[in-house]
């Protein structure tokens, strides 16, 4: 009996002192830890929701949304369609502000950080200022403050400026620009434009396998535009150019026709754009100072041109250090983009987060349809991110 | 305030997983913390905003302060719980408040799918439109094609919709989180319309740099019966909610006011009135049936002052808002405000 007990105790204690098997068993007993909070907090809200006589349910989807929103670009929406619709529009709106912001971000990231590193003093220090001043200011007050820019600054729509007058039409209620009316053989034209740039990327092929082989360096960019721009300008010229305005116009309180870029989208994709490039421009900075400049001398010394350099010898070194930590910023652009709300750009946070929580008091469902929305789109900007780090990494021979 | 309103919701959805079981109890709840919660918007003058010393004053305010002076004897202890027209019911039902006396709207989804407790009507009201004078129109049917500010999370964008869409007119609408952003944007023009109940136009106006370039359109497009509200699930807190209100009401058509109070109640003299006598505790138990002090409506009167008294200190036709009786006159003077009697 007594050396029963000292055998299973003597058992535990082995397995404690054995390194291997502690680990294993502090690791079960963590996640043992982490369920039961999982499903105390999974309890807490059934029984808390039951006690004020909520039932957890998404069929609230499907009712009515009863409210309209004006900006929805891409699916048609009235204040007859369901609470899902509005969800899916409020979707496609981050999509689009958070997609344009990336690029707009990438675009002017990268020029800043470069810029940055201008010999030029006087760039380099007002780039400096300029950097330091945004990252150091929340974003929410970024967006506060270029929308009221853009509501106070900008005249009201009856005294807009014309640029040039009776096209463009800049104001607080938008900038209107005309949009294009494509007329029959239009389709044409992009046939042909979809040809000339596959052809040119054929080209961009060839001309590299001649390079490899031979060394000799076609100007693959000019010719790439030529063939592009060339074809399709013959075949808008010989279709007799299949496409119209639709210019905008003051009729009654706003502007009819054309397309608009809205005060609320524009203050939060600008806000967002040059907050977030700030940020990239000191990843590229710190990536380009990553690069030995061992590398660039021995670059020079082997005759290459300053700008074939960078586009062979430093940048794809420097990728190595951006990416990963540019992809943290493209994900905060996107999670940023929910402050919308403040200046009501109609986002998914606004639409199934905002007021369709408001008008069924689902606050628990619509807000996980949120936060699923939120790390659905974040786990595919990370996967994307992820995949283009494998491609770029160092290939060891 | 602003980056604290974005987040709220899901914060408050956190607060209603990990917090433990809404207590039954409100009464004792408030009672052991000697404060009262009250749900109340960010700021509408009139109703309820802070003043130049910071302290909470208003419509709603007082009722708050009523219900103090009901329940903790002391119209002081009171703490507002702000919150945006979109954090409102979450607030309440996630604890954060013990009533809301919030400018809400009582509708059927509100009461039944928000699962909440309606207790009265302490203002009638319906929404309107405002509009810059220089626009020279009249009625709200010429505004087809206008950009129209709202304060999002209220039932005015469903009132908004249907009216535009029944008239077969449209719009383009600027959806806000707050009253004060929604001022500010109607102000600098991005807006030719604001569009609240005709109470909160009132309390724009007054609050505009130059509230005579600016009027209210005379049609009113919908009814807006404000009240108080508490959580499912508590019927003595319910109780009492819904006679603080009628305490008010009561001693208006009474004749019963803070100044008179103490002559009737026994205290410098006493009324011979049946009614005021029960009111008051000098007769009977109606406050400890409540759960409360016998002299609790003496309390609100004393303290705070009958329907008549909050309506005209606050959004009267004498204070800035201007606001004229209307329907919340007493029903004995040909308005809705009606109280079931005291017996």
């Amino acid at each position: 009996m007594t050396s029963n007990r000292n055998k299973s105790r003597s058992l535990v204690l082995r397995l404690w002192r054995h390194q291997e098997s502690r680990a294993v068993i502090i690791q079960i007993l963590t996640m043992i830890a982490i369920f039961a909070l999982i499903a105390l907090i999974a309890q807490n809200v059934v029984v808390n929701l039951a006690a004020v006589g909520k039932e957890f349910s998404f069929g609230f989807l499907l009712w009515p949304a009863a409210y309209d929103i004006t900006f929805s670009p891409f699916i048609e929406y009235t204040n007859q369609s369901t609470h899902l619709r509005a969800a899916a529009v409020g979707a496609l709106n981050t999509l689009l502000v958070a997609l344009l912001g990336i690029i707009a971000a990438s675009i002017l990231g990268f020029t800043l950080g470069i810029l940055r590193l201008s010999r030029n003093w006087l760039v380099s220090r007002i780039v400096y200022v300029f950097i330091e001043f945004v990252r150091n200011v929340p974003i929410l007050i970024h967006i506060l403050a270029i929308y009221s820019m853009i509501v106070v600054l900008l005249p009201p729509a009856k005294k807009s400026y014309g640029l040039p007058d009776g096209i463009f039409f800049l104001s607080n209620r938008g900038f209107y620009v005309p949009s294009p009316i494509f007329e029959a053989g239009a389709s044409i034209v992009g046939i042909i434009f979809v040809l000339a740039v596959i052809s040119a990327i054929i080209f961009r092929q060839w001309a590299k396998r001649v390079q490899n082989q031979t060394g000799r360096i076609y100007p693959v960019f000019w010719i790439s535009v030529a063939i592009v721009v060339g074809a399709t300008g013959i075949a808008f010229l010989a279709t007799g150019m299949p496409l119209s305005w639709d210019i905008p116009a003051l009729k009654g309180f706003n502007f009819k026709g054309g397309m608009a870029l809205k005060p609320e989208f524009l203050a939060l994709w600008l806000a967002l754009s040059y907050y977030t490039a700030c940020f990239i421009a000191e990843i590229v900075r710190a990536g380009i100072l990553a690069v030995n400049s061992g590398q660039t001398e021995a670059a020079h010394a082997i005759g290459l041109r300053h700008n074939r350099t960078l586009q062979l010898v430093v940048i794809p070194q420097a990728l190595r250090v951006i990416v990963p930590p540019l992809c943290s910023q493209y994900l905060n652009l996107t999670k940023n983009s929910s402050l919308a709300i403040a200046i009501g750009y109609m986002d998914i946070t606004a639409t199934i987060g905002g007021i369709s929580l408001m008008q069924t008091g689902k606050e628990m469902e619509t807000m996980l349809i949120v936060m699923g929305f939120y790390l659905v789109i974040s786990l595919i900007i990370s996967a994307f991110m992820n995949w283009f780090n494998r491609r770029i990494k160092l290939t060891e021979r | 305030m602003r980056l604290k309103t974005t987040l709220t919701s899901a914060a408050l959805a956190l607060a209603l997983a990990v917090t433990s079981g809404v207590q039954a109890g409100t009464l004792e709840d408030v009672q052991a913390r000697g404060v009262l919660r009250c749900v109340v918007s960010t700021g509408i003058a009139g109703f309820a905003a802070p003043n130049a010393s910071g302290v909470w004053e208003g419509f709603d305010i007082d009722f708050c302060r009523a219900t103090a002076a009901a329940v903790l004897g002391d119209a002081n202890k009171i703490e507002a719980v702000t919150s945006t027209g979109k954090t409102r019911f979450t607030r309440l039902n996630a604890g954060e408040g013990d009533v809301l006396w919030r400018n809400t709207t009582i509708t059927f989804s509100r009461d039944v799918g928000v699962k909440l407790r309606f207790h009265g009507v302490n203002y009638y009201d319906g929404q309107g439109f405002m509009v810059k004078k220089d626009l020279g129109i009249s009625s709200a049917t010429e505004l087809d094609g206008a950009s129209v500010c709202i304060q999002t999370g209220t039932t005015t964008e469903l009132n908004l919709a249907d009216y535009f869409a029944s008239n077969g007119m449209s719009y383009e609408a600027v959806t806000i989180e707050t009253n004060d952003e929604a001022r500010q944007n109607y102000e600098a023009g991005r807006c030719d319309v604001y569009t609240t109940d005709a109470s909160g136009l009132a309390s724009t106006r007054s609050a505009l740099p130059d509230p005579d370039a600016h009027m209210v359109l005379p049609e009113i497009i919908s009814k807006e019966p404000l009240g108080p509200a508490t959580r499912h699930g508590d019927d003595q807190w319910s109780d009492i909610i819904t006679w603080v209100l009628n305490a008010t009401i009561t001693a208006e058509e009474l004749g019963v006011t803070s100044a008179n109070v103490d002559s009737l109640a026994g205290k410098t003299g006493v009324s011979d009135h049946p009614e005021i006598r029960r009111l008051l505790g000098v007769d009977g138990s109606q406050g400890s049936e409540l759960g409360l002090a016998n002299d609790w409506a003496y309390q609100i009167i004393k303290q705070v002052g009958n329907y008549g008294e909050i309506f005209e200190r606050n959004i009267g036709v004498n204070t800035p808002l201007g606001i004229a009786r209307g329907y919340n006159a007493l029903w004995t003077d040909g308005g809705l405000q009606y109280s079931p009697p005291f017996r």
